[in-house]
């Protein structure tokens, strides 16, 4: 839930990224954190296992910019998403104001994306939320790699409701800040039309 | 705007710090967002802080439900010097109270009891203004497409 606090004139989002395992919400993170300039920035909490897959969150805090002189400050999360981290990623949706839903581009992981993107709305319902009334956008991941399915197909099977989608190659940085900059502005438009 | 509730929240806030002869005094969002932070606070990153907080009390909040409790409302963490008193106010808001030698369990569990009856008032006061959000409206309303596109220059 935004959090909009007057007396010291901020404005304050969550955006959480969540997807199958390993499709690179971490790495998103990490390019974010990497390409942003240090007052911009705090420190980037990672809670992951000995093998570097997320055990509860990434967290990233970033500071943008003002809006009419209030600070615009966007805390970017990441779930866990291997399977059976469920109860985490249901705890990380709390008080979500926008998600990044980054999908494999993968042939053999496109079971797992349509498995990932059920559960963000199970989890979402859950919580009293529906992704129809959440702004979300949808980031094929992964483009680099030999074997994976179109983006016509793509679009067809996880975009069916045309939400705003993006190609990217989060491990090389290509259309990371794209995709964060479109979730951060659906996020600033509901704020505006919404409270 | 606002101000009388935040004032109001300050003051319990300051008076629990010294009362309890605490280092410093952290208010939390349930949702990870810091309110406040008063005390020896220079050394310590608030924003971290608050998320890590927020996501213990969702953690236990999680554990607490499994074996059929409502919530743990007290976390209390102790180390070698400074110790960690986490508590929920008013079943929104998280209160975190770092000591060390100085003070005592007993004494930091004694005046967060007070503070919390104080502080979970002002709080609803302040979250029902909010909640009414007449204010939130005139600021956003003018809000426009630049404005979110200068962000990212
Ligand atoms: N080839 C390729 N590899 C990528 C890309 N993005 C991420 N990876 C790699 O995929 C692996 C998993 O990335 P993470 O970012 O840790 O995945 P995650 O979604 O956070 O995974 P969980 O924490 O388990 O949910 C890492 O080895 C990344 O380097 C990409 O665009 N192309
Ligand atoms: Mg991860």
């Amino acid at each position: 839930m935004s959090f909009i606090n007057y007396s010291s004139r901020e404005i304050n989002c969550k955006i959480v990224y969540y997807g199958p395992g390993l499709c690179g919400k971490t790495t998103n993170l990490q390019v974010i954190y990497r390409k942003t300039r240090p007052e911009a920035k705090g420190k980037m909490i990672t809670l992951a296992t000995e093998t570097e897959r997320t055990l509860f969150f990434d967290f990233l805090p970033l500071a943008l910019g003002d809006i009419k002189g209030f600070k615009t400050r966007f805390h970017l999360y990441t779930v866990p998403g291997q399977i059976f981290y469920d109860a985490s990623r249901k705890l990380i949706l709390k008080g979500v104001d926008g998600i990044v839903f980054v999908a494999d581009s993968q042939v053999e992981r496109m079971d797992a994306n349509l498995e990932s993107f059920e559960n963000m709305k199970i989890n979402l319902d859950e919580q009293g939320y529906s992704l129809s009334q959440i702004p979300y956008v949808i980031q094929y991941n992964k483009r680099d790699l030999p074997n994976i399915v179109p983006v016509a197909e793509l679009k067809k099977v996880i975009n069916g409701d045309g939400a705003p989608d993006f190609e990217a190659v989060a491990a090389n940085g290509f259309g990371v800040f794209e995709t964060l900059k479109a979730i951060v502005k659906l996020v600033l438009i509901e704020l505006k039309k919404g409270s | 705007m606002y101000e009388e509730e935040n004032r109001e929240i300050k003051a319990v806030v300051e008076r629990l710090l010294r009362d309890a002869n605490a280092k410093c005094v952290y208010l939390v969002d349930k949702d990870g967002q810091l309110i406040s932070a008063s005390g020896e606070t220079k050394n310590i990153d608030a924003t971290s802080l608050a998320s890590l907080t927020a996501g213990n009390i969702a953690a236990t909040g999680g554990l607490a439900k499994l074996i059929g409790e409502k919530e743990f409302s007290i976390l209390f963490h102790e180390g070698e010097r400074d110790n960690l008193h986490i508590s929920v106010v008013g079943q929104r808001v998280i209160l975190v109270v770092i000591f060390d030698k100085r003070s005592s369990l007993g004494l930091v569990r004694l005046r967060v009891k007070r503070a919390s009856e104080e502080l979970s008032k002002s709080i609803q006061k302040l979250l029902d203004r909010m909640a009414a959000g007449a204010e939130n409206e005139n600021l956003l309303k003018e809000i426009t497409d630049d404005d979110i596109e200068r962000l990212f220059h």
